[in-house]
């Protein structure tokens, strides 16, 4: 018997939660999200998410290939990218460009890096912008939902957020709770979303403090700084138009680009509401999650050197 | 009294399968096996040799160090062997091997201690060979002896037993109930310690209601009901939880006015002022998922455990894992001739499935290893720094303070070994301190 014992060093038990687990988790909550684009897109929404999923897992597979290390397509990580990225992208965009976005994703931002763990933006946040400064025009090209009388496929059409900037009038808020509204085919629909975001933090996959940090700072600033005054804003808008759900619920929450500690985590939730604010009211881009969202993921080492825990029976760590 | 709480923790599944489990007593095996170091300080040299007839009770091996309690014969019989052994870890240890002849005579120097002083009172302890019983092997006399200019003001009574599968605590508790409060009486008497906590998980209300029938209108003991949640029986966890006091980074309990004693130490010291007999025996739970009939058994102390699992009605399936102690802190064995000692608390069995060592992902850095260190040390940054060898970095990072109770590693998702790599950079960095 003696041969056959493991022998290692305590603890011997584990628990069920696996990594692989957490990532098959969020690709489970973004399907009422994907479903929702493909309701209100149609048929081309579905055919971007098959492409950026198949593209991201398979680039996964080349680099770990080339970089000669081992196969980690099992995680499930770059299928979430790839979904992830999907959802960020307008409805129109061409299937090739779709792909250069999963190639820098997967390839430059995360494994160049290190693979998993070690990418220090979201990667699928990071390609959106690298497709929105190497493809403007397309990446900002919108269209309206199916389900609208008007509808015509590539005419363009202003999200709400455009319409803030840009002026037109603005949609009904039950519309952009639904999803009834143009923009990027995962990010319209705020009901499906939370239904996602409510599983995420049924399974423990989440915990409440970055997307409820980071939805009431959106919401708190856009009350502030009206549009006649400071306290005559409407929150529900700002909260419910572009990709703050998504982005607040799904990216970032990303573990890897986020804090370690709860601490940290409200600090980081808080700076991203509030850029996502100024960029929204102070600049000429119409939207600000994104890059919000990847000016923060750059300031968390900052975020984890200063906040780390005070440790039992003694000062703070140096 | 106001109960504070300690940060983190988890909530392994808690298996206690044997709790209804009366201690059912084991007779004497083939050979048994004493070490000389069953405890924490300097080994003790061996006072027999081969050929030599030992009684029960009998002194096997002794130290003239303060730090140290000498061990004792479970039997009557023949010494059949001293030589060096690996028992666990590296580290060889000399062990007296004996052949039992069955019959059990008793020394004549088992004879109740007369204990009229606190000197005697302390003699004795250590006379009866007593560490603490909850796992960690410290000697108890060197416990009850705090520096000088320290004052303690409470003793803590540990029967939390926080490890899944365990039991033995909770046997203790219901079937030597008024010992384990004599023993109190003996050691607030001699101490002088004005009062007595007892701590215990509400996963057992029925040892918490016996205990607290037992002590009854006692002013200076009461009994208290703990938060099940792993590590709550960690000597600090549960200092903080009883008095809201923090041990500081590096020192004892007594820092803090505390004493902790398991629940069976305690229980024994009772026993021991009564009869005389040093500790020569100990309960232990046999669980885990290749044991047949998992039991709570009263095992002579040297008693290989292969003998013990025997005893249990053997493996339903072969064993890919044998640990001494629970799941989340005990050791892993390499061999089944390894003998039952003094903090021996359980034994545990575990098939391919349950034992088999998890493949080890990249860290996702989500932050579970640092809600749940009760230490609230930063478990994945001193991973990373141990494995790039960035020593001098890892200094900065409060590693000695890790009390190694192994929820990091338990609740990883990635499925690291944390707990490993933290006892690595303990050893490395205790090695720099001593250059």
């Amino acid at each position: 018997m003696e041969n056959t014992l493991f022998v290692n060093s305590s603890p011997h038990i584990r628990s069920e939660v696996t990594t692989q687990r957490l990532m098959l988790d969020v690709i489970i909550a973004l399907i009422p999200a994907a479903f929702a684009g493909i309701y209100f897109f149609g048929i081309r929404a579905a055919l971007l998410i098959a492409v950026t999923v198949i593209s991201s897992v398979g680039f996964e597979y080349i680099i770990r290939k080339v970089l000669k290390r081992n196969n980690t397509i099992g995680d499930f990580s770059a299928a979430v990218t790839g979904l992830i990225l999907a959802l960020n992208l307008p409805p129109t965009l061409p299937i090739w460009m779709a792909i250069v976005g999963s190639l820098f994703a997967i390839v430059i931002v995360k494994q160049l890096f290190g693979g998993l763990g070690y990418n220090f933006v979201n990667p699928a946040l990071a390609a959106r912008a690298f497709l929105v400064v190497s493809y403007g025009a397309r990446m900002t090209t919108w269209i309206q939902p199916l389900t609208k009388a008007t509808a015509v496929d590539a005419v363009s059409y202003a999200t709400p957020m455009g319409v803030l900037k840009g002026g037109g009038e603005l949609p009904q808020l039950i519309d952009m709770f639904l999803g009834n509204i143009g923009g990027s085919l995962g990010e319209t629909s705020a009901l499906a979303l939370i239904i996602g975001g409510i599983y995420l933090l049924a399974r423990g996959v989440i915990s409440w403090h970055i997307p409820v940090v980071y939805v009431g700072t959106v919401g708190l600033f856009a009350w502030i700084i009206g549009p006649e005054g400071i306290f005559t804003g409407n929150p529900l808008f700002h909260i419910l138009a572009g990709g703050l759900m998504l982005g607040a619920i799904f990216m970032a929450t990303d573990y890897t680009t986020s804090p370690m500690t709860k601490k940290g985590i409200v600090i980081y939730a808080f700076g991203c509401g509030l850029l996502t604010m100024l960029f929204r009211l102070f600049t000429n881009m119409p939207e600000g999650v994104s890059y919000a969202i990847l000016l923060m993921n750059v300031a968390v080492p900052m975020i984890d050197r200063y906040t780390k825990p005070a440790r039992f029976g003694g000062k703070a760590h140096v | 009294m106001k109960f504070q709480d300690f940060k983190g923790g988890v909530h392994p599944s808690q298996k206690k399968n044997t709790m209804e489990c009366a201690t059912v007593k084991m007779g004497i095996p083939e050979k048994i096996v004493i070490p000389m170091v069953q405890h924490i300080g300097a080994p003790c040299q061996a006072l027999v040799k081969k050929g030599d007839s030992v009684k029960v009770g009998q002194v096997l091996g002794n130290s003239d160090a303060f730090v140290s309690v000498p061990v004792h014969s479970s039997v009557s019989g023949v010494v059949s062997s001293v030589d060096e052994r690996i028992i666990s870890g590296s580290k060889p240890v000399v062990c007296v091997e004996i052949k039992p002849d069955g019959l059990q005579e008793i020394s004549e120097d088992v004879k109740p201690p007369v204990v009229d002083s606190k000197e005697a009172f302390m003699k004795a302890i250590r006379a009866s060979g007593l560490t603490g019983l909850g796992g960690a092997g410290f000697p108890t006399h060197v416990k009850l002896n705090p520096p000088k200019d320290t004052k303690i003001d409470t003793l803590i009574i540990n029967g939390a037993e926080c490890e899944p599968y365990i039991t033995s605590d909770y046997r203790e508790c219901m079937e030597n109930t008024s010992n384990i409060i004599e023993g109190i009486n003996h050691v607030l008497k001699w101490t002088g310690i004005p009062r007595a906590l007892i701590g215990i998980e509400d996963n057992k209300p029925e040892a918490i209601k016996k205990l607290a029938e037992a002590v009854d209108s006692m002013n200076s003991i009461s009994v208290h009901s703990l938060k099940s949640r792993y590590p709550q029986g960690a000597e600090k966890m549960l200092i903080k939880t009883l008095t809201g006091r923090e041990v500081p980074s590096g020192k004892l309990p007594s820092e803090v006015g505390c004493l902790v004693m398991n629940v069976a130490s305690v229980s024994f010291v009772a026993e021991y002022l009564k009869t005389g007999m040093p500790l020569i025996k100990k309960r232990v739970t046999v669980d885990g998922s290749s044991v047949k009939t998992p039991k709570n058994v009263e095992v002579l102390i040297g008693t290989p455990i292969g003998e013990v699992f025997n005893f249990s009605g053997g493996f339903i399936s072969e064993p890919a894992k044998l640990i001494m102690g629970g799941p989340m802190m005990g050791v892993a064995l390499y061999s089944d001739e390894i003998p039952v000692m003094k903090y021996t608390n359980a034994l545990l069995a575990l098939d391919e499935k349950d034992g088999k060592i998890p493949q080890e992902y990249a860290c996702i850095r989500c932050g579970r290893c640092v809600d749940v260190c009760p230490m609230n040390l930063l478990p994945f940054d001193i991973d990373r720094l141990v494995k790039a060898n960035l020593h001098d970095e890892l200094e900065k990072y409060s590693v000695l303070d890790c009390i190694e109770c192994g929820a990091c590693a338990y609740t990883c998702p990635s499925k690291r070994l944390l707990t490993q790599s933290i006892r690595l950079g303990k050893d490395v960095l205790r090695r720099r301190a001593k250059k």
